[in-house]
């Protein structure tokens, strides 16, 4: 019933080319076929956020796409995000580390790709506006008093320039007007 | 928790993908952006023998006003919408509405048409719509009609599209000038589906109410119009006490569905309290403005 079709999935600037039932989600797409187990997948169902990764540069759940129609765009995970920085963290992982951001770190992955793509703005931000940038994920763990103290930290230290930029990430969608 | 099989169809244009519809329409899904549609797929509580993924129909993603017509994509993605500066100077309670939908990465997935055809009525953007007066433009080969928003929810998670139809376009007619809009809801979480709230747009003339309107929450199976609570303050001075007055007429003989976040005693009461909340909201904002 359900044919296998051919995709060809860029993750990370690396291409990645199966035959999968279109039925695959990319949550499982990434995680089996890419071999990237850095992305998480808890609730499976859009709720809990662990499986956030970047499409086009805007985060999104994984465990709501298809692979199929991952096909064309640009995916980045959490394994892209020191690419470059001569085996150091990225200053939000480095953040992260230091303010005691993650306990089991299971949420962390899904934490890191929602908020990389908004530190440059968070700077500026006070706790409200970050928590609810955070709300889209959920951690079990610790509460997120020590998730907010590590963005707060990312974000200053980025805004300083103390630390390397991360790459530009697109906005996530083109209007016609 | 993995989705059922399923054939998967992704026509490259709206002709094909209405083909599609005309033979599997009865066994078909439509996947706009997929973000309620997935969970539901995942949990299996859908399993079509068809799905027919609009992502690679090109001509279904746009924002445009013309003539003062506000006429958006049905695959325009929620975080466009939130973040234009057309809807926001125009329209924007449905800027304040979209803040309110999910989480910033659901919304960046997530369309707006595709809100509208899940019709879930603890959705915001259908409340929105529906105090904006809003029209759906669907099509099949059958033909393009477009259906008023009161004729378009017909209960819960359904509308009146036939399966051979898609949503193409939503139409929202211009707000009165000077026009004042609040959205209210309440949820246990930021981001979760709210128990219960109420969008509101209030008109002055002089210091008195020229027209008001309240649309509820969660309040039942589809968005409602409490309409005779609108009529009452048609005249009044935008007091605490007509707003309070307006606020229970609004919610006399509804019954949201109670469950194990809040029973429907919880609710009728919340509602009313939202209801209150947004007409302050949009009575104060209508007096900025004058």
């Amino acid at each position: 019933m359900s044919e296998l079709r051919k995709v060809a999935i860029e993750i990370n600037g690396e291409r990645y080319e199966r035959e999968v039932e279109p039925r695959l989600l990319l949550s499982d797409f990434i995680r089996h076929e890419a071999g990237l187990t850095g992305t998480h997948v808890g609730c499976e169902h859009g709720v809990c956020g662990a499986c956030t990764v970047q499409v086009d540069g805007a985060p999104m759940r994984s465990c709501l796409m298809f692979a199929v129609q991952a096909e064309g765009h640009s995916l980045r995970t959490v394994e892209a995000l020191n690419e470059g920085m001569d085996g150091a963290l990225h200053p939000l992982q480095q953040a992260f580390h230091e303010c005691h951001g993650l306990q089991c770190g299971f949420c962390t992955p899904g934490f890191l790709m929602s908020i990389e793509p908004y530190l440059p703005e968070a700077a500026d931000w006070d706790d409200r506006q970050i928590r609810e940038m955070l709300a889209g994920n959920l951690c079990r763990c610790t509460g997120y008093q020590n998730i907010v103290s590590s963005v707060r930290l990312a974000a200053e230290r980025m805004s300083r320039g103390e630390l390397n930029k991360s790459p530009e990430s697109a906005a996530p969608d083109t209007v016609e007007a | 928790m993995k989705p059922p099989l399923f054939d998967y169809h992704d026509p490259r244009g709206l002709e094909e993908a209405l083909d599609l519809l005309a033979r599997h329409g009865d066994d078909a899904k439509v996947l706009a952006g997929g973000q309620s549609l997935v969970p539901l797929l995942n949990f299996r509580l859908a399993r079509p023998d068809h799905i027919v993924d609009l992502g690679r129909v090109p001509g279904l993603a746009y924002i445009r006003r013309r003539d003062g017509v506000l006429r958006i994509g049905a695959m325009t993605r929620q975080a466009t919408l939130e973040v234009s500066p057309l809807v926001a100077s125009h329209w924007p309670l449905l800027t304040e509405a979209l803040s309110l939908v999910a989480h910033a990465q659901i919304r960046n997935r997530g369309t707006v048409g595709g809100s509208v055809a899940h019709a879930d009525p603890a959705a915001e953007l259908p409340v929105a719509f529906a105090a904006l007066d809003a029209s759906f433009h669907v099509r099949s080969q059958r033909g393009t009609r477009m259906i008023g928003w009161r004729d378009f929810f017909v209960t819960h998670l359904t509308t009146s599209m036939e399966p051979d139809e898609v949503l193409v376009e939503i139409e929202v007619p211009p707000v009165p000038e000077g026009a004042g809009h609040g959205f209210e809801e309440f949820s246990r979480r930021h981001g979760d589906f709210a128990l219960g709230g109420a969008a509101a747009l209030v008109t002055l003339d002089q210091n008195h109410i020229q027209a008001a309107r309240i649309a509820l929450l969660a309040a039942a199976d589809t968005p409602l119009r409490a309409t005779e609570a609108e009529a009452s303050l048609t005249g009044q001075a935008p007091t605490e006490e007509a707003i309070a007055e307006a606020a229970r007429i609004a919610v006399i003989g509804v019954e949201p569905t109670g469950d194990i976040h809040g029973d429907t005693e919880y609710r009728h009461g919340l509602i009313e309290a939202m209801v209150r909340r947004a007409l302050k909201q949009a009575g104060e904002r209508a007096s900025e403005v004058r």
